[in-house]
């Protein structure tokens, strides 16, 4: 059974159709790589997937088998989805630690005191050279792009999930930033997570093996292979998958 | 509006302070015996208050005048619906039984009183860092301690009653003269006539206090005007943090807090005054609550309205003397049957005065949040810098979130920024946190939080965690 399996998804936020009818299947431990310009409904069909309420959706998504869809966001969470955001939202006030500890209470069941928690996210922000200063801060508030993209994988690899949605995790990154978000991703699918990636460029895959690649175009996946097909769009456009 | 107070009855049961204390069997409630006094405001309860309280004559005389402007004066004709407060139902005077003078211990303070504190969780702010506290029950001072440090320092900290027999040179001279007068409005008149209670500070020319001075008032009994006194003094260069919280369990009749607090701040001092109100929510809240300051010295508001059903409240800087600085930090909420018309009033009466004013207002469930501010700045004030910032969140279509600046700028070469944001919680920061796995109540709690935290974190530790206690109780259910 696949971990991921959506039939016919289709996905429209104010009247507007904007995924067409998807059917994917992400088995466990698997990477899928999905590509597209910009509109074609990439990073609506992550959001959607995580729940979000701006849009409606049809047909079937099954994760371990349940119901996706019926679950409210927070729910898809504790099961082990996680969406990074491709434009973080701040939350100002509130610091990234104090969510995290929240958010791993909420996803296994186990609070902690803040000094307890401070452990965890001292190893995990080790591991990725990060500062500890950047628990302290109000989440995204006041962080440049590279700063938020490092956070979403932060907590990506505080909340461990079954599988880890990326929206873009490269884009509007400088070279050095680049290296680091993609250094820290393949860190952390070093120990088998199962990720769904949306990206512009097959650069990602340096440091994440693929799969999967799809091309999607309208709301619509229109291509499915392996890593070549990445590098194909990388070298010749988009033009000629849709031809 | 006056269909949301008939309303409040229930609220209260389901909210806040109120639902744990409305859990307690009724007699605890009511177990504290009183001397109940005649109801109305009469001018015989005027002299029988300070004839009861001994009161030298110029007291007296300072009550019976302001009766006289009380009886004179028109209700405010701006702000929330007042209709429905019943002056005349109310009891201005109540004193615990058997009870001469202020217990100085906690030991002293009667069991079932202090059980009561116990329950609003006064004891974990009272007892961890108190220096210099008092608490007030009803109108009397019932606990005061202080530590020898302060005392030795020369600084006065005790309660009104006993600093007008104490002190009555001092109070004299700034006891409802310059700052607060009487006749400045229906409500400071009325607590001329009726105050009882409060606190009185006095810091000496270049004192230090290193110690919050802290205070909790509460209001125990049902339809009660409570109109407790705060005076403060810091003299030249002297520096003192004032903190005062207040609450009341919930009665089905209507109750009135009007307050005066006045406080002047000598040249070069430094005062902090901050309070974390949680009357329930059948009080009328209208208090006056004013600051002369010198010049070089910084006067600080630091406050969050939680409770009472109406307020009306804008602690007021009259920046008097060059240099001089006001900050106003504040928090309102507003949910069912609420009303929150308050705000901030700074006068630039002296040149390169400054000022900051931050206002965060939250509404839900049919909460009427209203910024009332005054910005004046004097002619030939040169060099005054004012900022006003207020931002509301509005938590649903039921609520109201308005904002009434006043701004009266008689200078040239003023700057003042005037910056203003209302929203509703925003679904983008909403459906990243539920994204994390957090429900959505606690989402919203989360980001009202972040909010209302660059205020928050002004408040001492205690204040602050009860601070987002309530809010959080509050917001429970909010959205949805």
């Amino acid at each position: 059974m696949a971990l991921l399996s959506l039939k016919s998804l289709q996905v429209s936020a104010s009247e507007k159709e904007i995924i067409r009818g998807i059917s994917l299947d992400v088995g466990e431990g698997e990477v899928h790589v999905i590509m597209g310009q910009n509109g074609s409904g990439k990073s609506t069909l992550l959001s959607a997937l995580a729940g979000n309420p701006k849009y409606s959706v049809k047909g079937s998504a099954l994760f371990e088998g349940k119901d996706l869809l019926a679950l409210k966001p927070h729910e898809r969470a504790r099961r082990g989805l996680f969406l990074a955001f491709q434009s973080p939202i701040e939350v100002p006030g509130i610091s990234l630690a104090s969510m995290l500890r929240r958010a791993y209470a909420a996803r296994f069941g186990d609070e902690m005191s803040a000094a307890e928690f401070d452990k965890i996210l001292q190893a995990k922000s080790e591991a990725m050279g990060l500062a500890r200063s950047f628990f302290s801060r109000g989440i995204n508030d006041g962080m440049s792009g590279g700063e938020r993209k490092m956070s979403e994988i932060l907590q990506l690899s505080v909340l461990e999930p079954r599988l880890a949605m990326l929206d873009e995790p490269d884009s509007g990154l400088d070279v050095d930033a680049l290296e680091r978000v993609g250094a820290a991703i393949g860190k952390i699918r070093k120990n088998g997570m199962s990720m769904l990636i949306v990206t512009h460029y097959a650069r990602v895959l340096r440091s994440i093996k693929a799969d999967r690649v799809h091309v999607m175009h309208m709301g619509k996946i229109v291509a499915s292979g392996d890593e070549k097909l990445a590098q194909k769009i990388e070298e010749k456009g988009y033009s000629w998958v849709l031809q | 509006m006056g269909i949301a107070m008939k309303k409040a009855g229930n609220v209260a049961e389901k909210y806040g302070r109120d639902a744990k204390l409305s859990a307690l069997p009724s007699e605890r409630k009511l177990n504290v015996g009183y001397k109940t006094k005649e109801k109305g405001l009469t001018e015989a309860l005027v002299r029988e208050i300070s004839d009861v309280k001994g009161e030298p004559e110029w007291m007296l005389k300072k009550r019976l005048d302001s009766f006289a402007i009380f009886k004179q004066k028109p209700m405010p004709s701006f702000g929330p619906d007042l209709s429905r407060l019943d002056l005349d139902a109310l009891t201005a005077f109540v004193r615990p039984k058997g009870k001469d003078a202020a217990p100085t211990s906690w030991k002293d303070v009667p069991p079932d009183i202090r059980k009561t504190f116990d329950v609003l969780g006064v004891p974990e702010a009272e007892r961890k860092f108190l220096s210099g506290a008092s608490a007030q029950y009803d109108s009397e001072v019932l606990y005061k301690s202080l530590r020898k440090n302060i005392l030795e320092l020369g600084v006065i900290f005790t309660d009104m009653d006993s600093a007008v027999k104490e002190y009555p040179e001092l109070v004299k001279r700034y006891f409802m003269t310059r700052c607060v007068p009487a006749k400045d409005n229906k409500f400071s008149a009325l607590h001329g006539a009726f105050w009882s209670g409060g606190s009185f500070v006095y810091v000496p020319q270049g004192v230090k206090v290193p110690q919050p001075l802290q205070i909790y008032f509460m209001m125990n009994y049902p339809g009660f005007g409570q109109m407790e006194h705060t005076l403060i003094v810091a003299e030249q260069g002297a520096s003192v943090q004032y903190i005062e919280g207040c609450s009341a369990p919930h009665y089905t009749k209507d109750s009135l807090h009007s307050a005066v607090v006045e406080i002047f701040a000598g040249k070069g001092s430094r005062v902090r005054y901050t309070s974390i109100q949680n009357w329930s929510k059948n009080v009328y809240n209208l208090n006056t609550k004013r600051a002369i300051v010198s010049e070089d010295a910084v006067m600080e508001w630091v406050g969050g309205t939680l409770g009472s059903g109406v307020t009306m409240l804008y602690p007021c800087s009259m920046l008097v003397g060059k240099g001089a600085r006001a900050e106003h930090l504040t928090i309102s909420l507003a949910g069912e049957g609420q009303v929150k018309d308050t705000g901030a009033k700074v006068l630039h009466m002296a040149p390169n005065t400054s000022s900051r004013v931050v206002s965060k207002s939250i509404c839900r469930g049919g909460g009427l949040v209203r910024y009332r501010g005054l910005l004046h700045v004097g002619k030939g004030c040169t060099g005054v810098k004012a900022s006003v910032r207020c931002d509301s969140i509005i938590a649903d279509r039921k609520s109201i979130a308005e904002t009434v600046p006043v701004i009266d700028v008689r200078s040239d070469d003023a700057i003042i920024q005037h910056e203003a944001a209302v929203g509703k919680i925003s679904d983008d920061q909403l459906f990243y946190l539920m994204s994390r796995g957090i429900d959505e109540n606690e989402a919203v709690s989360l980001i009202v939080r972040g909010f209302i935290e660059p205020i928050v974190k002004e408040l001492p530790l205690e204040y602050a965690v009860e601070m987002n206690r309530l809010v959080e109780m509050e917001m429970e259910g909010a959205v949805g």
